[in-house]
């Protein structure tokens, strides 16, 4: 069944206020990635601003304003990954092989799978964009939302973000 | 035949009513907790999800645990707030101002309260269509009941039908139990839920059709598949049906406010399609134009838990200052602003609208 890929349908198409990406220039050298936030609607919502512990989400005046990321800030700890109730946070180190990132992503779902496991790394409609595998699985607030860690050609991720154990 | 006089009955064990029981518990009052379920918490204990708003929410924790520390907030204040499950409050006497309930389906019992809080919450709206009797067709509350709270999965694959909050969290839960969804069915232009609600099921690929509806369900005994089509401005069908295999029909078009406790009680009503239904007129601290009743939750307008919790907060205090109770009005401006915050944003426009069209500035003579 094809479904439009449309904002109105929740699907990201590009860049808007809440969901922008990281700086190029840092983000290419920064050890432990940068946060990617993709939260455009304002919602009454801020634990990614609570949660981090670098002060990297910037306080929002109003709890329904979209997220602003101070990147000069941003460790790549992840935490707000785990914590985002919306599941709209995304880390990406650009730094961890010569083509090779390291993805950090939110999972919810079952089987969980393991350091080694080669995993199907999915795009914004669920598609399979390519094969990624896992460095290592997380669960920072004990929660039972683990971070996957998963690496993956450095130039798909733009367009990863999800994955599927196969 | 058992009667009880507490300070304040509490009506409806959700969100709503458990923070109004801790508020006016923990001023001095008296509290009594009917609840129709066998166990406290309301809709939160199938909340597998994380709520959102701010730490005063419970942001970021899931809606069971929500519950969890909500019964542990009430147990502190040990007898003063006693429990009363399987319980079905069956009518109100202005008259006598009597509460008549039945526990289980046995014990007919008489309540006469100083003051109640109706924390009743809402029933599921449905949609008619051919065969939607047919076994396989959910409330989307029946699916979550089922799976979060009893460990059964509908079926296979599901039509979603509805794309607000209910239909999106529901179908991303229903993928977390191993269900597969066929695609999400939304009447309107746009997802009417939190875009990152719908994000996080799309990029599973589960497919949400804007502009379609259900046509018919298919199947003899058992739902074999849905008919779906797409709709013009109007909301007609237009162009040619199409079948969907699914073996479960899910519907999360809506609920309406459990309010037939506030017409029983002659509360002065409104229609507002904003708050989704008939909702009683209110002033700021929740309480209806019957002096003795107060309100908080969907029963006074649909919305979030995250509202639902601070109005119980707002009610519960409000109920037991008028019975003399020394409460902090600290906290009352707090909740105040708090739920004006929770209200500001895109998401928050038609709660506004909707609540200014019930909210007045304070009852006459009886206040």
């Amino acid at each position: 069944m094809n479904a439009p890929r449309s904002f109105e349908s929740g699907v990201l198409t590009d860049e808007r206020p809440g969901a922008v990406k990281p700086p190029e220039d840092l983000w290419k050298k920064h050890k432990g990635g940068l946060v990617i936030v993709e939260c455009p609607q304002r919602i009454p919502c801020n634990p990614c601003n609570t949660s981090c512990p670098s002060g990297s989400i910037v306080p929002f005046s109003d709890i329904n304003d979209v997220p602003q990321v101070d990147y000069a800030k941003c460790t790549g700890c992840a935490l707000c990954v785990a914590k985002c109730p919306g599941l709209a946070c995304f880390v990406a180190d650009l730094t961890f092989g010569d083509r090779t990132a390291l993805m950090k992503l939110p999972y919810e779902m079952l089987p969980v799978p393991a350091k080694g496991d080669q995993v199907a790394c999915l795009g914004r409609t669920g598609e399979t964009v390519c094969e990624g595998s896992v460095e290592n699985v997380t669960e920072p607030l004990r929660d039972r939302t683990r971070v996957i860690h998963v690496s993956v050609p450095a130039d798909k991720v733009n367009d990863i973000r999800a994955i599927r154990v196969v | 035949m058992r009667e009880f006089k507490p300070d304040v009955l509490v009506v409806g064990g959700g969100p709503a009513g458990l923070s109004a029981a801790a508020e006016a518990a923990g001023a001095g009052a008296d509290v009594l907790i009917a609840e129709g379920d066998l166990h406290l918490g309301g809709q939160l204990v199938k909340q597998s999800h994380k709520f959102f708003g701010s730490k005063d929410e419970f942001a970021g924790t899931r809606g069971f645990e929500i519950a969890r520390i909500l019964r542990e907030e009430i147990a502190q204040y040990g007898d003063r707030v006693s429990t009363m499950l399987n319980t079905t409050v069956s009518g109100y006497y202005p008259d006598e101002k009597l509460v008549t309930a039945m526990i289980g389906e046995e014990e007919y019992v008489h309540i006469s309260p100083q003051r109640i809080v109706l924390a009743s919450g809402a029933q599921e709206r449905l949609i008619p269509f051919p065969n939607n009797d047919l076994p396989g067709v959910y409330g989307a509350g029946a699916v979550q009941t089922l799976m979060n709270v009893y460990g059964v999965v509908p079926g296979k694959r599901v039509l979603m039908v509805g794309a607000g909050n209910i239909g999106l969290i529901v179908s991303y839960q229903l993928l977390q139990a191993g269900v597969e969804v066929a695609a999400i069915l939304e009447a309107m232009p746009r997802i009417g839920g939190y875009w990152v609600h719908a994000a996080k099921v799309r990029r599973l690929g589960v497919p949400i059709l804007l502009r379609h509806s259900i046509v018919r369900a298919l199947g003899d005994s058992v739902v074999t598949g849905a008919m779906i089509c797409e709709l013009d401005e109007k909301f007609s069908p237009t162009g040619e049906a199409w079948k969907v295999d699914c073996d479960t029909i899910c519907l999360a078009v809506g609920l309406t406010p459990s309010n037939e406790l506030l017409w029983q009680a002659g509360c002065k009503m409104k229609y507002v399609p904003f708050l989704c239904g008939h909702v009683p007129f209110r002033d700021k601290n929740m309480r209806t134009s019957n002096a003795d009743i107060w309100m908080a939750g969907d029963v006074c307008g649909i919305e979030e838990a995250s509202a639902a919790m601070i109005e119980g907060r707002i009610a519960g205090m409000s109920a037991a200052a008028s019975l003399g109770f020394k409460v902090s009005s600290d906290n009352f401006e707090q909740y105040q602003t708090r739920l004006g915050n929770l209200r500001a944003g895109e998401v928050g426009e038609k709660i506004r609208l909707g609540v200014s069209d019930v909210m007045v500035d304070g009852w006459e003579a009886s206040a």
